[in-house]
């Protein structure tokens, strides 16, 4: 789904939540739909190795 | 009493849920102390200061410190999965991944606040899959920050950060917000407690915000040139809710300053800038947004004369200020200089001292909370007070310290009871003044807040502005002796 901004802050937006749950349950607890990410760090944490098999991948 | 560490092997799980989980823990009847935390260096320096034996973990593993009698730590310790589980038990598991998750439901905008150093790969995943960004991570670097916003650009999206605290979007409120009412006033700044005491503020004189887009605090430094501000002020302008639109920042680069007055300069609503850390303040942009839309400025908001403070010791002459709003720190010292006092600070506006040793006030200190220093590895002081606790004890040591200036922010995500936190600290003999950003819907309630403090003996204000300019008053007299 792409919408611009504009369309954005007048519709219904949803949402996927990536890193603190707190911020999904917020969302949800005020009646917006949230799509929870169980995020947990790439190529074993190492960031530079992420990014090289983002790259070759 | 006994005490155990349990390490779970390159488990993840936020450190907001991980802070709920020790909560959780020490409520346990036999339970006198809890901590699950990431194995960062900082995170096992807190746990071996509280006595705990640090086994080798690092920084993707889970370390659980458990402290109490035998009987509850063995048993909190023996049903740690169930205690680290997170959503709905007996839900189906959550997507591991973006990808995953787009398959399950399309989605207009990806909230990120994952570490730092993976957040640049999650918030470029999401704008690939035209989705927008609020990207609460910090510290991601400019380079990462440009380059995101550009093709967040080019792709007709918007990126609200790094570093983004707050946004009010269509009615939802990410990361800390406050119970606001929707209005006819739009709002983007690159301020995170800045925006949630303007957005309160606005709420309490009886109007509202339309939508409130959060930039990240260097959006309109020169690198970036104000790419989510500029994408804000069209997305607002082309607003219907918005009536008159508000931007919120520190003093921009000569090169955003530019491009920012050339935008305003043809925009279609009117405008009220603030630029904090010269003459203005939050309460100053809010009176001027509230005329925009017809709504005469309530008394609470105009500058007042409160009776001074007497009977402070002559030895008594600094005054300490601990901030949990990174912005509030800012605009105190904005006031403090303005009337040629000089103030050390860990984030020192323009022309102040810079606190060498965070960790030791000198004269009138004020210090931001939430700066790195403070919260690596930590809480931020808005979620958990703990740190400010330690800090004002050490504060309340010094004989030479006179007057304290406190912010407490409600709302979603900020501690359950921020005042609570320090109560039992507040002296009397010492002038206390504090300020409470929130609004008479957050659960902390704001009355009964305010009611403490009162009750405590402290001076309350309703904006962190007046506070500073009532601390400034004192500090003044201070100067001049008795």
């Amino acid at each position: 789904m792409k919408a611009v901004l504009g369309e954005l802050l007048q519709g219904r937006p949803v949402f996927v939540n990536i890193g603190v749950r707190a911020f999904g349950d917020t969302l949800r607890q005020a009646g917006f739909e949230v799509v929870q990410v169980d995020w947990a760090p790439p190529a074993g944490g190492d960031p530079r190795l992420a990014a090289l098999l983002d790259e070759l991948l | 009493m006994i005490r155990k560490t349990v390490v779970r092997r390159n488990r993840y799980l936020d450190s907001v849920f991980l802070m709920q989980v020790a909560r959780r823990m020490s409520e346990r009847p036999g339970i006198e102390d809890a901590s699950a935390l990431l194995g960062t260096d900082a995170n096992r320096a807190v746990l071996a200061g509280l006595g705990f034996e640090v086994l080798d973990a690092g920084p993707n593993d889970l370390v659980v410190a458990l402290a109490g009698e035998a009987a509850a730590v063995d048993a909190v310790a023996t049903d740690l999965e169930a205690w680290l589980a997170p959503g709905v038990p007996g839900a189906a598991p959550d997507p591991r991944s973006l990808e995953e998750a787009l398959r399950t439901r399309a989605a207009d905008l990806a909230v990120i606040s994952v570490p730092g150093a993976h957040a640049a790969r999650e918030a470029r995943a999401a704008l690939r899959a035209g989705l927008h960004v609020f990207l609460f991570s910090s510290n991601v670097s400019l380079e990462d920050e440009v380059s995101l916003k550009l093709e967040a650009r080019d792709r007709g999206l918007i990126v609200m950060g790094p570093d983004c605290g707050t946004a009010y979007l269509a009615g939802a409120g990410l990361g800390f917000t406050n119970a606001i009412r929707r209005g006819p006033i739009g709002l983007v700044g690159s301020t995170g407690t800045g925006m949630q005491e303007f957005a309160c503020l606005v709420h309490l004189a009886g109007s509202g915000i339309s939508n409130g887009i959060g930039t990240g605090g260097r959006d309109l430094s020169d690198a970036v040139a104000g790419l989510s501000t500029l994408a804000g002020i069209d997305a607002l302008e082309a607003d219907p809710a918005t009536r008159v639109i508000a931007v919120l920042s520190k003093p921009p680069g000569a090169a955003a300053t530019r491009k920012l007055a050339e935008r305003l300069g043809r925009c279609a609503k009117p405008v009220v800038q603030c630029l904090l850390g010269g003459e203005d303040t939050l309460d100053d942009a809010v009176i001027r947004a509230l005329r925009e839309v017809g709504v005469e400025a309530p008394a609470f908001l105009l500058p007042r004369t409160d009776p001074p403070f007497l009977g402070l010791r002559p030895e008594q002459r600094h005054v300490r200020g601990l901030f949990a709003g990174g912005t509030l720190c800012y605009q105190a010292q904005a006031i403090f200089r303005q009337a040629g006092l000089t103030v050390h600070s860990n984030a020192p506006l323009h022309g102040m001292e810079t606190l060498e040793d965070p960790d030791r006030s000198l004269g009138n200190t004020f210090l931001d909370m939430g700066a790195e220093y403070f919260v690596e590895g930590r809480p931020h002081p808005m979620i958990d007070g703990t740190q400010r606790r330690r800090r004002l004890e050490k504060e309340l040591r010094d004989p030479s310290v006179g007057v304290l200036l406190l912010d407490f922010i409600l709302g979603t995500l900020s501690s359950p009871d921020p005042v609570g936190e320090v109560l039992d600290l507040l002296p009397g003999g010492l002038c206390v003044a504090a300020s409470v950003c929130g609004t008479e819907g957050d659960t902390q309630g704001l009355e009964s807040q305010v009611r403490a403090l009162k009750e405590a003996g402290v001076r309350v204000f309703p904006t962190a502005a007046q506070a500073a300019r009532f601390c400034r008053d004192v500090a003044l007299t201070l100067q001049e002796g008795p």
